[in-house]
C-alpha cells in the first residue's frame, strides 16, 4: 500500500453552532460554514477545488451545492453512506490531493431534520408520508415495522444475551458522553445525568431506552482538507490525516453476524497505513447514535475484546482523564444530531488536536493523536463503517 | 377482515415466485447448485458466487429467533398502535430473515426460542409470512 502519512491535512474546521434553525436553508448552513471553515485556515473561495457533500433530503446535493456556491469544482464527491459519510469524504479528499488532481477540498454537511420535524429514529418507513417500498431490499423488511432505534436495538439485545452485556453498563456510555456536554456551552442537553436517570428513563425499542438515544438537531459545518504544502502556510497546526479505512456490513444473503460491525473491517487499513497502535490513541470520537454503537464499535476497532465491552466502558474509561476520552463534545448523545453526524467527529477531534481547550477541564491532556469512527446506516441491517486517524506534529 | 394499512411489498419479475408462494402458504428461498449456498432475500442471480439462476426451494418454515426487539414507538401507520416484536428468524436452512413475532404475549420472546412461519393475508394478491411459537 502507498504510504499516504501526512498527504493531506485537515487546516479549517466550523460547527454552525444552531441546533434549531426553521428560518435558514440546509444550502445557507453549508454555505455560512464553509466561509467561516476557510476563515479558520486562512484560505478563501478561490483556494478550493474540491467539494464533498452528502445530504438526507436533497438529490444531487453535490451539483445543488456547487451551483448555490457558484463553484466550479475539479473534484466532486457525493458519497452517501449515512451518517459515517464523512470520514468516508475525508479518505477520498486524501486520495484526490495525493494524486493531484486537487490541493483544498471541502467537505460540508447541514440538515433541518429539527425544524422539519424528521423522526430520524422512530418514524419507521412511514416518515416520509405513505410508503411505496423498493422491490427489494424494503419489501423483505419494512413490511414488519423497522425503526433506526429497532435496528440498533436488536444488536443490543443479542450482545446482551451473547455476553451478558448491561442496561447500566449501556448507560455509562450515556452518563460519560453527558458529562462532557457539560463542558461545552453549544450542547443541546448539558445537565449531568446518572445510570439511575439513564434507566429511569422510557423503553423506546428494547432493550434501548430514550436516554440510549442520540438527540435529533438542526446543523451542520465544514471542514477544509489541504496538501502538505498549503497546510504548512494555514493559521493553525495542521492536523495530519495518517490513516484511512473503509467498510460496509450487511445481511450477507442472510448469513453475516452482524454482531460483528463494519468496524471490524475498516479498523485494520487505518491502524496499518498510520503505522499506530491502539496504546497510541490519546482520544477517539465515536459515532454515538446509540449507546451500543459505541460499545460495538470500541469492540471491533480492537480496543477491547469482543463482548469485553461492557466492563471497558464501565468506571469512567471513556472521560477525560480516563484512558479512552471519546465525544469530548457530547456527541450525539446530548450536544448535537443532525440526521448525519459524521462531520462533526472530525471537527472535534481537529479542536483536541489543535489543544484549542488548553486549561479547560475539556482538553484531553497532551493530545498528539487522534481517532474517528463514523457509522451509517443501521447495524441491524447494513451499515457503514468509516475509520479515520489524525495526528499533529 | 379490516383493510391492510400496514406498507405492502413491491412484487417484481425476481421476487414473484416469492409473493406467489406466500399467497398459497408456502416459503420459499433460495439455493444455488453451483456454490450449494442458501441465500435470503431472493434475488435474480446468486449473491455468493454471482451465477445467475439461482433455485427456488421450499423452507421448512421452521427456526429460532436470532434477536428481536419490542417496538414501543414507530409513526409508521400500522405500527403506531402499541408495542409489536420486531426479530430475526433464522431458517433451519441457516439463513435470517426479518419478521415479526405474532401469536404471543411480546414479553415472552427469547433468543433461541422456536418459531415457525405463519402467513396472514393483506390482500388479493399479498400474503405476509410472520412466525410464532413453535408448538
Amino acid at each position: 500500500m502507498v504510504d499516504l502519512r501526512r498527504a493531506a491535512a485537515i487546516v479549517g474546521v466550523h460547527e454552525h453552532v444552531t441546533r434549531y434553525a426553521p428560518d435558514k436553508s440546509e444550502l445557507q448552513i453549508q454555505g455560512e460554514s464553509i466561509i467561516k471553515a476557510l476563515e479558520d485556515a486562512g484560505l478563501s473561495k478561490k483556494d478550493v477545488d474540491g467539494l464533498f457533500t452528502a445530504s438526507m433530503s436533497v438529490r444531487n446535493s453535490g451539483l445543488n451545492l456547487a451551483d448555490y456556491l457558484n463553484m466550479y469544482p475539479k473534484h466532486v464527491d457525493n458519497t452517501t453512506v449515512g451518517g459515517g459519510s464523512f470520514e468516508f469524504h475525508l479518505a477520498h479528499a486524501l486520495n484526490a490531493i495525493h494524486a493531484g488532481r486537487i490541493n483544498v477540498a471541502v467537505i460540508t454537511y447541514a440538515t433541518l431534520a429539527r425544524s422539519g420535524g424528521v423522526s430520524v429514529g422512530t418514524g419507521g418507513v412511514g416518515r416520509f408520508g405513505h410508503p411505496r417500498l423498493d422491490p427489494s431490499p424494503d419489501s423483505f423488511e419494512e413490511l414488519y415495522g423497522l425503526t433506526t432505534v429497532g435496528l440498533y436495538a436488536m444488536i443490543a439485545q443479542r450482545h446482551m444475551h451473547l455476553y451478558g452485556t448491561t442496561p447500566e453498563q449501556l448507560a455509562e456510555i450515556a452518563v460519560a458522553v453527558r458529562h462532557h456536554a457539560s463542558m461545552n456551552p453549544e450542547a443541546l442537553f448539558r445537565d449531568e445525568v446518572t445510570v439511575e436517570d439513564v434507566m429511569r428513563s422510557r423503553v423506546i425499542s428494547s432493550p434501548l431506552r430514550l436516554n440510549d438515544c442520540c438527540v435529533i438537531t438542526d446543523g451542520g459545518g465544514a471542514v477544509v482538507v489541504a496538501s502538505p504544502e498549503v497546510a504548512r502556510n494555514c493559521r493553525h497546526t495542521p492536523v495530519w490525516v495518517l490513516g484511512t479505512g473503509e467498510a460496509v456490513a450487511h445481511q450477507g444473503a442472510g448469513k453475516r453476524d452482524l454482531i460483528y460491525i463494519a468496524a471490524k473491517q475498516s479498523h485494520e487499513p487505518a491502524f496499518a497505513g498510520a503505522g499506530v497502535t491502539h496504546d497510541d490513541i490519546d482520544m477517539a470520537m465515536i459515532y454515538d447514535s446509540f449507546t451500543i454503537t459505541v460499545l460495538e464499535t470500541l469492540e471491533d476497532l480492537g480496543f477491547c475484546e469482543k463482548g469485553e465491552g461492557g466492563q471497558f466502558v464501565s468506571g469512567g474509561t471513556l472521560r477525560v482523564g480516563g484512558k479512552l476520552p471519546i465525544n469530548t463534545d457530547g456527541g450525539g448523545l446530548s450536544s448535537n444530531h443532525p440526521g448525519m453526524r459524521g462531520i462533526f467527529l472530525l471537527m472535534e477531534a481537529t479542536r483536541q488536536l489543535r489543544h484549542q481547550f488548553d486549561g479547560t477541564p475539556r482538553q484531553v491532556p497532551d493530545c498528539k493523536i487522534a481517532l474517528c469512527h463514523g457509522t451509517g446506516g443501521a447495524l441491524g441491517s447494513r451499515h457503514s463503517g468509516g475509520t479515520v486517524i489524525l495526528g499533529r506534529d | 377482515m379490516p383493510e391492510w394499512n400496514k406498507p405492502l411489498p413491491t412484487v417484481v419479475g425476481e421476487t414473484r415466485a416469492y409473493w406467489d408462494a406466500c399467497r398459497q402458504g408456502r416459503l420459499l428461498i433460495q439455493h444455488c447448485d453451483k456454490c450449494d449456498e442458501y441465500q435470503f432475500y431472493p434475488r435474480g442471480i446468486c449473491s455468493h458466487c454471482w451465477s445467475e439462476a439461482p433455485n427456488w426451494v421450499q423452507a421448512s418454515g421452521k427456526g429460532t429467533v436470532w434477536t428481536y426487539t419490542v417496538t414501543y414507538q414507530n409513526r409508521t401507520t400500522g405500527f403506531d398502535q402499541g408495542p409489536y416484536v420486531l426479530a430475526l428468524v433464522e431458517l433451519e436452512e441457516g439463513v435470517r430473515m426479518f419478521t415479526n413475532i405474532v401469536e404471543c404475549n411480546p414479553n415472552d420472546v427469547t433468543i433461541g426460542m422456536p418459531v415457525e412461519v405463519t402467513f396472514e393475508r393483506a390482500t388479493d394478491q399479498i400474503s405476509v409470512p410472520y412466525f410464532k411459537p413453535a408448538l
